[in-house]
């Protein structure tokens, strides 16, 4: 029984993490429409960035914290602005590549910069794991948990309340009529990738304070689109919920079933969840199907 | 002898409700005019019979056979053809394989001898090369443009392929979508001397959604009017002109703009 | 200059070959590539092997992802298939090389429909990352079922032989990677002239038209997926063939990656420009690498930076390509003849 809850409050915290990363993908998704393949790397570099404030030039914790951010918006909007404002109306297997194409260029850049070493942070919190009743939890998890829930919690009262929260969510739901509101629909565009790039950043942060980082980080990033197709790709409670539920399916699927079946299961279940949903629900258990028109 | 009916037709989207209870018949050799407001459910119909929508009540007739389960390429198969109203052409490809793909149901070349493009699959694809040419480019005076994407083509050009392309589907109904709307006074004439011409000469029939009252007033034989996705009235085109429905609905909601 | 092209019947406007100038250099490509093998090396055999089976593989993803608008993350999963497929075959039952060639074919179509039923009912994106699960999966099994695939030592394979004739270098392989390619273009190019090539641009291009069209949406792209994880089958058995060793590492997600980079740089939808990206992809990495090579010579260094730079100059190969040339390497080749057409009239 202690198993199974530690199992579960490990795949919570991890949730919590996919579901802080998967929400600014569905933030660029719902108001650009674009699928951001590059979202691994996004951490990635999210994560040396942090490892350059900290541990190359020595800055405080929180001001790194911040320049993290900051950075990240930067490049969210450069992105924006030199790629992806040109492929507007373009097939979605172009724009699909160029996040790819991007990914590739970002994985190089970041070898040819901080090269393929293992890198990791010094300790930020105190090493003594966190015991809730029976379950401990290790510390690095359960801060990890505690700034992506944070996280989550202002993206969403920023996406709910604040002006350019509200003009976010008109672009995305009919972009013309956004428009002729006066909304800047291409500023939204920008602004979403800029938040889209903070929210995958923090999360590389999160998850190189767990087990270091390398270029090849990003590989993680596959195991958003399990996260994003079973809440559906255009919804924000869906993309949190579905974190956790990955987070759960892959620690159970892990712990269990590890001496039963080889190789990394633990990588391999969510796919397997995936496949299973979309064959029942090909819009995930959360998303619009639409409807056509002639 | 009515060649398509529709009987009892209703179809709603979630909580909508798009149409309630249409019935028509179309005879064959005719035209048959479904006119109505913006938003009367006059697309949703075409939809129906072409199976593009699934009503949730009610039941499509062809040639005295319940079609209304069949998949929308088993009807192009049995001879429905359908232009759209925002034109549904395949950009990429020349105004020759745009009219070529109309054939597709009753070709017979399949994928492996696609592949090989011998015996058969040639002598196939050569035959269809020579009815597009003439039996259908010929007639709508297309020769000119036939090797150019569709892309590049004036709208009212676009609205002629279409046709072409719907006559390469060998039909016996042709379910057309506003077949004139935004065209000038020239191409609207052609237009409707093609369509006049395709039923006198072919012997096709046709059914037909316009705004244009002239045009309905000039070709058509019998004419439905739909309002709110009900039938309202029907009749020949002076009888509706004339029913105080229709003039309360639709044309006099007409006359009051201008 | 060439012009005054005209012709009296249907059939010569629907030939592929149009025109004598056309089939003049058509005459010399091939002449060129039966002399190529004699006077290159084996370095530029090799290159020119793993080029052909990657235009094999090209091809088949462009009738999927190109021409019918399906796309496909796990391209390399089928080229996989195949390629196991032929290893099992070759060191298990020994079968003939020959025979090998369309059951590994025939082996990654079969999966390929199992994957692609179900894609009826999803569009675009969801599609897309189905064939990304379809991905992980594949490669997963490569690694972990032993039994079969040798987990990841993977499998070795003998020398192939036809009739008792022995490929075991670049050179003699080079006459097996040739024709088929000829072949598989050939077939490509027939089928878009044929009612099944039109059905699959109808449904990329709007796929609730194509059916009122009669077009039977499920059966046609469970087609284009059929004949595209085929041909994917196809390349992985001549790839396990030319390598004589297949290990799951040979096909993991980067390599699909890679696929569609081909047919978006070559021109997507453009057989031709399959057979374009196929060559631009593998000959761009081995220049950087010589370029690095010469460079090593002053910096002894420089070597250290190849996997890195291959990462960047391929991404920026994709985005450049995207944002300034959309059609690829067959629409500058188009714009090139189109010029030497009329020279040197061209005003």
């Amino acid at each position: 029984m202690s198993i199974f809850l530690e199992l579960m409050a490990n795949g919570v915290a991890v949730g919590g993490v996919y579901a802080l990363i998967a929400l600014g993908f569905v933030l660029i998704y719902k108001a650009t429409s674009i699928i951001n393949f590059a979202t691994g790397e996004f951490m990635m570099i999210g994560a040396y960035f942090f490892y350059t404030f900290l541990v190359l030039l020595g800055l405080p914790v929180v001001l790194s914290f911040i320049l993290v951010m900051a950075c990240a918006a930067l490049l969210g909007l450069v992105v924006e602005r030199a790629i992806l404002r040109h492929m507007l109306g373009q097939p979605t297997i172009s724009i699909i590549m160029v996040t790819i194409g991007l990914s590739s260029i970002l994985v190089g850049l970041a070898e040819l910069i901080w090269t393929s070493d293992f890198k990791s942070f010094p300790p930020l919190f105190p090493r003594a794991p966190i015991v809730i009743g029976e379950v401990v939890i290790r510390s690095n998890f359960f801060w990890g948990f505690v700034i992506a829930m944070a996280a989550v919690a202002v993206f969403a009262l920023l996406f709910k309340y604040a002006k350019v929260g509200v003009a976010m969510r008109a672009t995305a739901g009919d972009q013309m009529a956004a428009f002729s509101m006066g909304i800047n629909v291409r500023s939204m565009f920008t602004v979403a990738w800029a938040l889209g790039a903070i929210a995958a950043a923090l999360g590389g942060l999160i998850i190189g304070n767990i087990g270091g980082i390398q270029p090849n980080l990003g590989h993680l990033g596959l195991t958003i689109f399990p996260v994003v197709i079973l809440g559906g790709l255009d919804s924000i409670a869906g993309a949190v919920l579905g974190g956790f539920i990955v987070g759960i399916v892959e620690n159970l699927a892990g712990g269990y079933l590890h001496d039963y079946v080889r190789g990394d299961i633990k990588e391999l279940a969510p796919f397997v969840v995936l496949v299973l949903i979309l064959l029942f629900k090909p819009y995930g258990l959360f998303g619009k199907e639409e409807i056509e028109r002639l | 002898m009515t060649l398509l009916a529709v009987e009892d037709l209703s179809l709603s989207f979630g909580g909508l409700r798009v149409l309630s209870e249409v019935s028509l018949e179309v005879p064959a050799g005719r035209i048959l005019a479904i006119i109505g407001p913006n938003g009367a459910g006059k697309t949703s119909i075409l939809n129906c019979i072409g199976g593009f929508y699934r009503p949730q009540q009610g039941r499509i007739l062809f040639q005295g056979r319940d079609i209304t389960r069949l998949s929308p390429d088993r009807r192009a198969a049995l001879g429905l053809a359908r232009t759209f109203q925002n034109i549904a052409l395949y950009r990429g490809m020349t105004v020759l394989d745009n009219i070529k793909l109309g054939a597709h149901a009753y070709l017979r070349t399949g994928l492996l001898s696609g592949l090989a493009y011998w015996g058969p699959a040639r002598r196939e694809e050569l035959a269809l090369r020579q009815e597009v040419e003439e039996e259908i480019i010929d007639f709508l005076e297309i020769e000119a443009i036939r090797k150019l994407p569709v892309a590049a083509l004036a709208y009212g050009l676009q609205k002629r392929v279409e046709l072409a392309r719907a006559l390469a589907m060998r039909p016996q109904v042709l379910l057309m979508d506003e077949p004139v709307a935004g065209m000038n006074a020239e191409e609207t004439e052609d237009m409707a001397r093609f369509i006049l011409d395709i039923k006198e000469e072919r012997g096709l029939t046709i059914v037909l959604i316009e705004h244009d009252m002239n045009v309905i007033m000039d070709i058509s034989d019998y004419v439905v009017v739909v309002n709110f996705g009900q039938k309202i009235a029907e009749g020949t085109p002076e009888q509706v002109q004339a029913h105080p429905e229709v003039i309360k609905a639709y044309l006099g909601q007409k006359g009051s703009q201008a | 200059m060439r012009i005054g092209d005209y012709k009296v019947s249907y059939a010569a406007d629907e030939a592929v070959f149009r025109s004598g100038t056309v089939r003049f250099w058509l005459g010399a490509l091939f002449v060129a590539l039966a002399v190529f093998p004699f006077l290159a090396g084996d370095y530029l055999l090799y290159m020119a092997n793993l080029t052909g089976i990657a235009i094999v593989a090209a091809v088949g993803l462009n009738i999927l992802t190109g021409a019918a608008g399906q796309i496909s993350l796990g391209h390399a999963a089928f080229a996989g298939i195949g390629a196991y497929t032929a290893a099992i075959l070759v060191t298990r039952l020994g079968l003939p090389f020959l025979l090998c060639l369309p059951l590994a074919g025939l082996s990654a179509a079969f999966f390929g429909v199992i994957v692609g039923a179900p894609s009826m009912r999803m569009k675009g994106l969801y599609l897309c990352i189905a064939t990304l699960a379809a991905q992980v999966i594949f490669e997963y099994l490569f690694k972990n079922w032993d039994g079969l695939t040798g987990g990841i030592r993977g499998i070795n394979v003998p020398p192939p032989s036809i009739l008792g004739f022995t490929l075991h270098n670049e050179f003699r392989f080079y006459f097996v990677t040739v024709p088929v390619v000829i072949i598989v273009v050939t077939a490509a190019r027939n089928l878009f002239r044929t009612r099944v090539g039109r059905a699959f641009i109808a449904i990329r291009d709007r796929d609730f038209s194509a059916e009122l069209m009669g077009i039977n949406l499920f059966r046609y792209k469970l087609y284009a997926f059929a004949l595209s994880s085929f041909l994917a089958g196809v390349a992985g058995c001549l790839w396990v063939n030319f390598i004589k060793i297949v290990t799951p590492e040979h096909f993991p997600l980067h390599e699909s990656i890679r696929y569609l980079a081909m047919i978006i740089v070559g021109g997507l939808g453009s057989v031709l420009g399959s057979i374009f990206g196929a060559i631009f992809m593998t000959i761009v990495p081995e220049v950087l690498k010589s370029a690095l090579n010469l460079v090593s010579a002053v910096s002894p260094k420089a070597m250290a930076f190849l996997s890195p730079l291959q990462a960047v100059v391929f991404g920026l190969l994709i985005v450049v390509f995207l944002v300034f040339e959309p059609h690829g390497l067959a629409e500058m080749w188009r714009r090139v003849k189109d010029y030497f057409r009329l020279w040197p009239f061209e005003h």
